[in-house]
């Protein structure tokens, strides 16, 4: 093994019953570098931390790791942490209702007694090295999510750390979060700890990473210095075709002044203010602002997710109710929730269970579709949207993320909707995929329906919504249109340097 | 392809491993003790009717009120992810009004339908307090039903004035034991409605769709229109059916109603149906035939061990051990290692490599 490198593995294959997740797959990590392991959905990136992590057993291949002579067998994700290997997970694993630094030191000790003191002693010290705003006695749910996520960091590198793994850390915070997150991140690398960065945004890979090594469907593309990778390359090499397609993509400019199909005035819900609003048939407009502004909650509330408190809503021009979500999907509005883990998957269910349960419902109780209706359309979605899964009877859990995504949008389409509205649909999927599903939104305008739709990259909302409504401390401050949908002045009119 | 098809079938029905295998053992194990342990014969009863008669008519017939409450315990299980301890005492409650109607007057035809009638609305009355509590105001439905399991068997006193008081009629006897001219025992009969009823409801409505929907994910469930209250309150009704039918065959059974002892702690041998059939006991998706093919295991060894003449005080401690086993063999970890070996096995005899492309 060569000097600087901590890590190496070579020939790593993993197979699931009809799926080869990994297929020979090599990976070197070096000494205080950073590097990011990048892929679509399905490309092999979770499966390859969880070998390394001892989740599963692997299939061939060889892990060797300074210091160790021969090639190791990780069986737990205890067995990895002994030789130095730490994780830290997308979702926060620590314990909300415990302080900072019970978080930091709970579980660690094989002594039943706890010297509180140290602890704290030593939590205080931790967090300060790593420059952490917090403090040691602070209860962690009160932190934000970006210091909850730099505590669990703390913690898993307290113990003698040689590679730490990042697994999407940065999908829940905002660019200043963000931005401390990889101070504490070229920190670490200072010290010598190699770090494995695993994430969908290509800009931060840039902004921090030293190496890149991309897999694409179970294979690995290859390693590569950042600064010899174009981002343009980089895509190319993540979904193996060119990037035409995006560029070809063209919104309608029109329609703004068309029929509208829903309207309302002064519609309020348990949580959210008072708001007028209403989108035309062949439109797609969106909501912006900051995370917290209100965005989401607006859309819950024109769905009926949250209780409606107050208002009046027109569709196609007549006065209609909506005060549960059943109400809402008869009237041919669908909405695909932010977050889809919690509320949009049903995890132990099939795929094709999954897709068909809108539909379903709108049908009502005692009119079940039937096991052969239910296949076709299953299969016809499947194939639609391209859902990687090995039959329509898997459960839907255990696909990817952007896969499990498709499914439920699948689930939408499938009750033909007038009005879709989409709450961060491409939000933790790869770019392929967050293409097609720009793509499909335009197609679904062009053929009238309406659309709203809520996406914190406002490049991806510019390219396609014709109106813009803008929210800051949950109420709208704005609206944009035609030459006004410019980044800049989006950006001016959340920060509230716009009018 | 065929060979695909059967693997596909043993996936999706691996759950039902653990109580196949718990009664193929109990079967072995009694053909080994006494060959003639499952000898069906037909003989005269008192009335002079051919009916069947051994160990195995016996085991389906005792099962019966078991089978029944644990089919309804599958749905509330799986809706709410919690169990109703309260089943024993309303189906004595149940038994009660049944008796208690079939009192008043002579009984006949009609009169039984009507008592019949009367007791399911009662005890659907009391699924629905039991479901309210737990849909509506949330509470977890160990907590919730144990209101009832705690005042229902004094409710059932109270119905009839505080007495034992019996029925003696030769329809209530063809529900108890055997209708003229049919040699099998009713019981088995009507467990076969009750299956058939459940068949025809999952298959005509969406029921078992909503039930595991709910159970898996509620938040979801109801931003896809499910009515969630609604479900698990009907989940809930369903099983106080499910107590109607079971405290109507009981008191049948004897022809009495005894409110202290009617069934007495069947609510822990239901719950246990439902976890050997591989039921998740924290709700989602259900297999009610593994709640049922539970249930008949848990009589088939109650019987054995009667039939090894293990004195009655001390079935319950011969019993816990089997079961131990059976949970112990149904638990995550023994699946998991398990399902290693196998893989194991498979890859050192690699018979279906083709099934990856």
């Amino acid at each position: 093994m060569q000097d600087d490198v901590v890590l190496t593995m070579r020939g790593i294959c993993k197979y699931f019953p009809g799926v080869k997740a990994l297929e020979n797959v090599d990976f070197t990590l070096r000494k205080g570098t950073i590097h990011a392991l990048m892929g679509e959905n399905g490309a092999g990136k979770s499966t390859l931390i969880k070998v390394l992590t001892g989740v599963y057993p692997m299939d061939g291949g060889e892990i060797r790791i300074d210091g160790v002579e021969d090639a190791i067998v990780i069986r737990s994700p205890q067995e990895a942490q002994g030789y130095g290997i730490s994780t830290v997970y997308q979702e926060i694993t620590l314990c909300p209702n415990l302080t900072v630094a019970e978080n930091m030191f709970i579980g660690r000790s094989r002594k039943s007694r706890v010297d509180w003191k140290q602890m704290e002693k030593r939590s205080g010290e931790l967090l300060q090295k790593l420059g952490i705003p917090a403090r040691p006695k602070q209860q962690l749910g009160n932190c934000s999510l970006a210091v909850q996520q730099m505590v669990a960091i703390a913690r898993a590198v307290d113990t003698d750390c040689k590679v730490l793994i990042l697994d999407e850390p940065t999908s829940s915070l905002d660019d200043k979060e963000v931005e401390m997150l990889f101070t504490l991140m070229r920190q670490l690398k200072e010290s010598g700890v190699g770090i494995i960065f695993v994430t969908h945004f290509l800009e931060q890979v840039y902004a921090v990473s030293d190496q890149i090594t991309v897999l694409r469907n179970g294979q690995l593309v290859g390693e590569y210095e950042v600064r010899e990778l174009p981002q343009v390359k980089l895509v190319e090499k993540m979904i193996g075709k060119d990037l035409e397609d995006l560029s070809s993509m063209k919104k309608k400019e029109t329609v703004l002044d068309g029929e509208d199909f829903y309207e309302a005035r002064g519609l309020a819900s348990t949580e959210s203010r008072p708001f007028d609003f209403h989108i035309a048939a062949g439109e797609v407009n969106g909501f912006t602002g900051l995370l917290g502004s209100g965005r989401s909650e607006s859309v819950r509330a024109i769905f009926g997710a949250d209780p409606v408190t107050g208002g009046t809503v027109k569709v196609n021009g007549k006065q209609v109710k909506i005060s549960k979500p059943l109400d809402a999907m008869k009237q041919g509005i669908g909405y695909l929730p932010e977050d889809r883990k919690r509320d949009g998957i049903i995890a132990d269910l099939s795929v094709r269970e999954n897709i068909i349960l809108a539909l379903q419902v709108i049908q009502g109780m005692g009119h079940p579709i039937s096991r052969a209706k239910a296949e076709a359309f299953a299969d016809e979605y499947i194939k639609a949207l391209a859902i990687k899964t090995a039959s329509s009877d898997t459960p839907v859990g255990s696909l990817s993320g952007g896969n499990q995504q498709k499914v439920i949008l699948a689930r939408w389409l499938l009750t033909h909707p007038q009005y879709l509205i989409l709450d961060e649909p491409t939000r933790g999927i790869d770019v392929g995929t967050k293409t097609e599903i720009q793509k499909l939104v335009l197609q679904l305008a062009e053929d009238g329906k309406s659309i709203t739709f809520i996406s914190s990259e406002i490049e991806e909302m510019l390219r396609t919504c014709s109106r813009l409504i803008v929210m800051r401390d949950r109420n709208i401050v704005g609206e944009l249109k035609g030459d006004e949908l410019s980044q800049e002045r989006v950006m001016r009119t959340i920060a509230g340097g716009g009018e | 392809m065929k060979k695909a098809k059967t693997s596909k079938f043993f996936a999706k029905n691996a759950q039902l491993l653990i109580p196949l295998i718990a009664i193929l053992l109990l079967v072995i194990f009694n053909l080994i003790r006494d060959p003639s342990f499952f000898s069906i014969g037909i003989s005269a009863n008192n009335r002079g009717d051919p009916v069947l008669q051994g160990n195995l008519v016996s085991i389906l017939n005792g099962a019966s009120e078991l089978v029944i409450l644990a089919m309804g315990m599958t749905l509330v299980t799986a809706a709410a992810g919690g169990q109703d301890i309260s089943v024993g005492a309303l189906a004595a409650i149940a038994g009660s009004v049944f008796v208690k109607i079939l009192k008043g007057g002579a009984v006949t035809g009609p009169t039984v339908l009507l008592a019949f009638l009367a007791c399911c609305v009662a005890a659907m009355l009391f699924g629905a307090f039991n479901g309210s509590l737990v849909a509506f105001f949330r509470i977890q439905p160990m907590i919730a039903t144990l209101i009832l399991f705690t005042c229902g068997r004094s409710i059932a006193y109270w119905i009839n004035g505080g007495a034992t008081p019996t029925v003696e009629s030769p329809i209530i006897n063809a529900i108890g034991s055997f209708i003229p001219g049919i040699p099998i025992p009713t019981p088995i009969l009507i467990v076969i409605v009750m299956g058939i009823l459940f068949g025809l409801v999952f298959r005509f409505t969406t029921l078992s769709l909503y039930v595991q929907t709910v159970g898996i994910n509620q938040g979801a469930a109801r931003l896809n229109g499910v009515n969630t209250v609604g479900i698990k309150l009907l989940a809930f009704i369903i099983l106080g059916v499910c107590c109607a039918v079971a405290g109507t065959i009981g008191v049948s059974r004897l022809g009495l109603i005894n409110h202290e002892t009617l069934l007495i702690n069947i609510e822990m041998d239901a719950i246990l149906a439902v976890a050997i059939g591989g039921n998740n006991l924290g709700g989602g998706k259900f297999k009610m035939l593994g709640s049922v093919l539970g249930a008949y295991a848990i009589q088939m060894l109650t019987i054995t061990l009667y039939a090894m003449k293990v004195p009655s005080t001390d079935v319950k401690a011969y019993k816990a051990v089997v079961i131990i086993i059976l949970v112990v063999m149904g638990s995550p970890v023994v699946k998991n290692s398990m399902s290693r070996f196998w893989k194991k096995l498979k890859r050192n005899h690699p018979a279906g490599e083709k099934e990856v492309a």
